[in-house]
């Protein structure tokens, strides 16, 4: 696997064999000292043209977990807006010497872009509302462990709820979900479900209250405060008391069940209730949980060698 | 190609019976002792020493651990690297003296990315080498301390060590 861009590109199999090697990440973060030498004299580079906190100082932590050599370049939206120049900045910098790119990107199909320009493998850290591949591993990662299915998630009924239309985690864990073999139901206004569905292997509902006592999982997605102006919502107590998830709904959920969130959290909106007193909250293990995928993800990359390798099997 | 046997699953036995004795011998008793198998063949060589150990002085038990070192191996990026079962060292090495296990010793370069990944969890006050073959071939200063049987091999040679015996094919 020289790049990865999306989970369309992934087999089940290459899923599983990076939550495999996930684990052994894990194993490595516990560790009285969190490092290992395998990717030492690699150069990684954070290109982010749109805003994060957790993302890149998770990719950040993941490539020096393994030794590796990082830089970030902070890239203002304004400065490189159109192809020409996005292309000058990737050559520029590949020239320093880049191993591999960490790339987000407010346009759909950016990081794929930038595969032709360098040499260097491509990690897509999100762009636009197309994919963010990490995000659904780290997610695939956290319900695997929470609710020991390593072998896969058949008979698994997981409710995405919220702005499926905007969200590039909910394409992404859409994607990777399935594969693994689980059920997913979309819950959504609407307004924020996109145009069509089709090819989409899922059901649809507008009626959360109806599945909330029969599901796995209830990932929530955040709600973007810029629909309210887009006139895609009435009003945030209207969206709050339909999707949102309240005591009352939190007391339904099977006492299995997982609460997730890809953050950062609208507390009062999509999250009524205190996180922190859901028993079946991972929301902070997600956070822990995806330095130890991107670590996976990094050492897949620039690790295996040249010869057979995930992404090949399909 | 031909399988010859070189041990037996007797001979075996008692190597590991001798190795065990010779670990007690040379750190006059258990105290501290943690055996600290090499993923993947020299998982179960830990387990048997553990058990012949257990049997010569049950009031020490000694803990017993495993390690993957593919992470700080020396070939990483020049072939496909494929870790086995994730680490387990089930107590902290602070201190300690780590017996490292592996079924055949060649190149000696696991046993110095086990050395190196060691640190980690810990700074063990001796590290020592148990295998229950020495085939030669070292490309870095290394040396064990317990030998079940030392055998001379060429390069393209396949040595195979299990409780069932040692094959070279």
């Amino acid at each position: 696997m020289k790049h990865l861009l999306s989970i369309e590109d992934l087999g089940a199999d290459d899923i599983h064999r990076l939550l495999e090697l996930t684990d052994h990440m894990v194993e490595v973060s516990s560790r009285p000292i969190p490092k290992v030498p395998a990717l030492r004299g690699k150069n990684v580079v954070s290109l982010f043209f749109e805003d994060s906190t957790r993302t890149r100082t998770s990719f950040d932590t993941a490539a020096k977990r393994l030794s590796a050599d990082t830089m970030n370049f902070a890239v203002s939206s304004s400065s490189v807006n159109k192809g020409e120049s996005l292309r000058d900045t990737i050559e520029t910098i590949s020239a320093m010497g880049v191993d591999a790119f960490v790339v987000r990107h407010k346009s759909s199909g950016a990081p794929q872009m930038i595969t032709r320009w360098t040499n260097a493998s491509i990690v897509n850290a999100g762009d636009g509302w197309h994919q963010h591949p990490t995000q659904a591993l780290l997610d695939s990662y956290t319900i695997r462990t929470g609710l020991n299915r390593r072998d896969g998630f058949d008979g698994l009924h997981i409710a995405i709820v919220g702005d499926i239309k905007h969200s590039r985690v909910a394409r992404s864990d859409v994607q990777a979900f399935t594969k693994l073999g689980a059920h997913v139901t979309l819950v959504a206004p609407p307004t924020l479900l996109p145009p069509s569905l089709d090819g989409w292997p899922v059901d649809v509902s507008h009626d959360l209250d109806q599945l909330v006592g029969d599901i796995d999982v209830l990932y929530l997605l955040r709600v973007q405060r810029e629909r309210m102006d887009d006139a895609l919502l009435p009003s945030l107590e209207e969206y709050s008391a339909l999707y949102g998830l309240t005591p009352a709904r939190a007391a339904r959920l099977a006492p299995h069940a997982l609460v997730m969130h890809p953050g950062p959290m609208n507390r009062g909106v999509e999250m009524v209730v205190d996180p922190s007193e859901l028993p079946g909250s991972v929301i902070l293990q997600q956070v822990t949980n995806g330095v130890a995928v991107r670590m996976a993800v990094l050492f897949t990359l620039l690790g295996s060698g040249s010869a057979a390798s995930i992404g090949d099997s399909q | 190609m031909s399988h010859r046997t070189v041990l037996s699953a007797d001979d075996v036995r008692r190597a590991l019976t001798r190795i065990a004795h010779e670990i007690v011998e040379r750190n006059h008793g258990l105290e501290g002792v943690v055996l600290v198998g090499l993923q993947r063949g020299g998982v179960w060589v830990a387990e048997a020493l553990g058990e012949v150990l257990h049997g010569i002085d049950p009031e020490h038990p000694v803990a017993i651990g495993s390690l993957d070192v593919s992470f700080h191996r020396d070939d990483v990026g020049l072939r496909p690297i494929v870790p086995g079962s994730v680490t387990d060292i089930p107590v902290s090495l602070d201190g300690t003296t780590v017996v490292l296990t592996d079924d055949v010793l060649f190149t000696g370069r696991t046993v110095r990315a086990a050395l190196e990944a060691l640190n980690e969890y810990g700074r063990p006050r001796a590290v020592q080498l148990a295998v229950i073959v020495d085939r030669g071939h070292r490309e870095l200063p290394i040396r064990p301390d317990y030998v079940g049987k030392n055998l001379p091999t060429s390069r393209d040679e396949n040595v195979a060590a299990t409780a069932d015996g040692v094959t070279i094919a």
